[in-house]
């Protein structure tokens, strides 16, 4: 057994659950002679066949669509999108389609919409995007990212064996990050989904975050002990639908201040609801100003000035933390 | 072509019969303020949407739109469903969280439309994926109209279902107008049916107001899907010669192209064919109007009768239960351990295909379902 990189992780889960269950299967562009435009599905087309690791026309509307009728049927299909921007052209199958299906006519829809998400690789504005919020926003979806290569496995089981649509965010630039590499079990383990985990423990404030960031904000944490000697506990959300409100909620009580991490944009972001969570539910225990660092309101840019300047970082995270300690 | 027995051409004329009644009483209860929402009806659509559906055995499976209720009908869905629907009843099959006839269960494989139309047809294709991949010989018939054939998921699903060979009948309901805009502000070819040959599979083009012509084609396309040749495409043409909704006057349509439509009604067609072949008798006719009255009448008090959706429940049902998920028409997938067998939000079977008041005027055993 050796370490595994956050990539290998999710293949290993997709490959496992498809030996597993013969109603999971993959469909989506280039996923199978070419085993996907990152290779996460490399060597499955040959384990499982034309008929369970489907190449399709570039086209998600039929991928997504697809995938939702294969799932009223009872299959568990997996539809990757080749970038997690594209999951645009199949909006209305999501938001309308899937979401609404089983509030409305008490059919599941078991299905997982993956991709790379996430700048940080020069993708510009098609290639670099975070679109949770979007999901995040409408009921009857399940939004999930996982930070660390044991989630990334263990909550990618959890999203197959889920009967809703799970959308399932990966983040491209951890997709083979050498510092991510870790031991994963060598027996069947899910992570649930709808809880956070505390990667740090602190007393003086809580980062709230996940995907890249939780990396990020790690890293700022560390650099805050040593430098200003604080104490900072960092929650990874890893789900944002279900959120884990308990967790939050327990850890923002026991510190009084809170600072969120997010790659997407600003305005309407998923820590603008934590905001306002926060704000109706631990008015009295707070004792700063909720804070956020997030990437400021325009598309993602190409050029790398443009690009390290949008994106959040551990500097933003230290100067965020700087001020909202010195309340 | 199949053989028409008289229980299956008496069968046909009563399921056009009823699909015109309901919405005639749809319309009714509208204009008397008692439907919540718009109603959308399909007055000359009833020999494309029951001849096609027809044409389907146990097993397959319906995708319809709007303007459908006659498939659904033909395939079982209840009137008491429908009427529940459009009265926005708490025991509707969608517990009033959706109205007309947005309804279907993959037990009965019917599968709910939504609003944006053309979307259902890649739904269509994951459907007879699943067929496909279980070796089946069923096939799924996706219909859609003219309006909805312009939009993008429409071409997709055409274009994957071909590549995939797919069991899929593609009817598109050609009805002269997306809401206002005729077809020659749509698209620019004389036929529908000619877009199949740019996905590479056979399409044609037919009178959809004549119910029998409808059989003899959509069995045609039925019968290539069945055996494996992949998918095909349909158009029916016919009119709408109501508004696009009830609240829609439809004046833009000039008067003369209407009567010209009306004059071809397809009920008063078939009512003439059937006549002509001493098949439909004066007293047999009376006998269908009153068991269509009494169909209409029952889902109408049924509904009424029906409690509104409790308030307290708003907020329900937006997450499917942990569980095992059957195959839906394998042995067994209808054993209440799998979340999907029953309607889990009520632990009751699915109620879009009611046991009773159902829509056949014969029984099934008599008509043979094919």
């Amino acid at each position: 057994m050796s370490a595994v990189t956050y990539l290998e992780a999710i293949s290993q889960a997709i490959r496992e659950e498809m030996r597993r269950d013969e109603a999971v299967f993959l469909l989506g562009e280039d996923v199978g002679t070419y085993g996907g435009a990152f290779k996460v599905s490399a060597g499955m087309l040959e384990e499982f066949g034309p008929e369970r690791v489907i190449d399709t026309p570039m086209a998600e509307a039929a991928i997504i669509g697809s995938a939702v009728g294969a799932a009223l049927m009872g299959m568990r299909p997996i539809a990757e999108m080749q970038f997690i921007d594209f999951i645009t052209s199949g909006f209305d199958q999501i938001i309308n389609m899937a979401s609404k299906m089983y509030w409305r006519a008490g059919m599941p829809v078991p299905i997982v919409i993956r991709g790379p998400s996430g700048g940080g690789t020069h993708g510009g504005p098609f290639h670099s995007s975070s679109p949770e919020a979007w999901f995040f926003h409408t009921p009857g979806i399940k939004v999930v990212v996982p930070a660390t290569a044991y989630d990334a496995k263990g909550m990618l089981k959890a999203a197959i064996r889920d009967n809703n649509p799970v959308l399932y965010l990966e983040h491209k630039l951890l997709y083979r990050m050498p510092e991510l590499r870790e031991e994963l079990p060598s027996e069947d383990y899910v992570v649930p989904l709808g809880k956070a985990i505390m990667r740090r423990e602190g007393e003086d404030m809580t980062i709230l975050t996940y995907g890249a960031m939780v990396h990020q904000s790690l890293k700022a944490a560390q650099t805050l002990e040593e430098e200003d000697d604080l104490d900072v506990e960092v929650i990874d959300l890893r789900s944002l639908t279900p959120l884990d409100r308990e967790t939050i909620l327990e850890s923002v009580k026991h510190t009084n201040k809170v600072l969120i991490v997010h790659e997407d944009t600003l305005t309407g972001g998923i820590g603008a609801e934590l905001a306002a969570i926060l704000s109706e539910d631990l008015f009295e225990y707070l004792d700063g100003p909720i804070t956020r660092v997030a990437a400021p309101d325009a598309p993602f840019p190409y050029a790398p000035p443009l690009e390290d300047v949008f994106l959040p970082n551990e500097d933003k995270i230290l100067n965020a933390a700087r001020k909202l300690a010195a309340y | 072509m199949m053989r028409l027995e008289r229980a299956d051409l008496l069968q046909i004329y009563y399921l056009m019969r009823l699909t015109r009644a309901i919405e005639d009483r749809t319309r009714t209860l509208f204009l008397q303020g008692r439907v919540v929402g718009g109603v959308y009806t399909a007055q000359g659509h009833e020999a494309t949407t029951v001849g096609a559906a027809m044409m389907l055995r146990d097993g397959d499976c319906i995708v319809p739109q709007h303007r459908d209720l006659g498939m659904h009908l033909t395939r079982g869905s209840s009137p008491r469903a429908i009427m529940c629907q459009w009265l926005a009843r708490g025991n509707s099959p969608t517990l009033g969280r959706d109205g007309q006839a947005h309804i279907g269960d993959m037990h009965h494989g019917i599968v709910p439309m939504i609003s944006m139309l053309g979307e259902s047809l890649p739904v269509a294709c994951g459907v007879g994926l699943t067929m496909k991949v279980r070796k089946r010989s069923t096939v799924v018939l996706a219909s859609c109209g003219d309006g909805a054939s312009n939009t993008g998921p429409f071409h997709e699903a055409l274009n994957f279902a071909a590549v995939q060979k797919l069991p899929v009948v593609f009817v598109i309901e050609n009805n002269g107008y997306a809401y206002s805009t005729p077809t020659h502000k749509q698209f620019a070819i004389e036929n529908l049916s000619e877009r199949a040959l740019a996905y590479g599979m056979p399409g044609e083009s037919v009178d959809g107001n004549d119910v029998l012509a409808v059989i003899e084609t959509v069995g045609r396309a039925v019968e290539h899907v069945r055996s494996g040749k992949g998918p095909a495409l349909v158009e029916c043409k016919t009119f709408r010669v109501r508004g696009h909704s009830e609240a829609d006057k439809a004046d833009y349509v000039p008067e003369e192209l209407r009567k010209e439509w009306l004059a071809k009604d397809p009920i008063v067609r078939f009512e003439k064919y059937l006549t002509g072949e001493k098949i439909l008798t004066a007293a047999k006719k009376a006998e269908i109007e009153e068991a269509v009255k009494a169909a209409v009448d029952d889902a109408v008090s049924f509904a009424e009768q029906s409690p509104t959706p409790d308030p307290a429940t708003v907020a329900d049902y937006v997450f499917a239960p942990d569980g095992p998920v059957a195959i839906i028409g394998e042995p067994g997938a209808q054993d209440p351990r799998y979340v999907n067998a029953l309607d889990s939000r009520t632990g009751k079977p699915f109620n879009s295909v009611a046991e009773t008041a159902r829509s056949q005027f014969v029984t099934p055993e008599e008509v043979g379902r094919r």
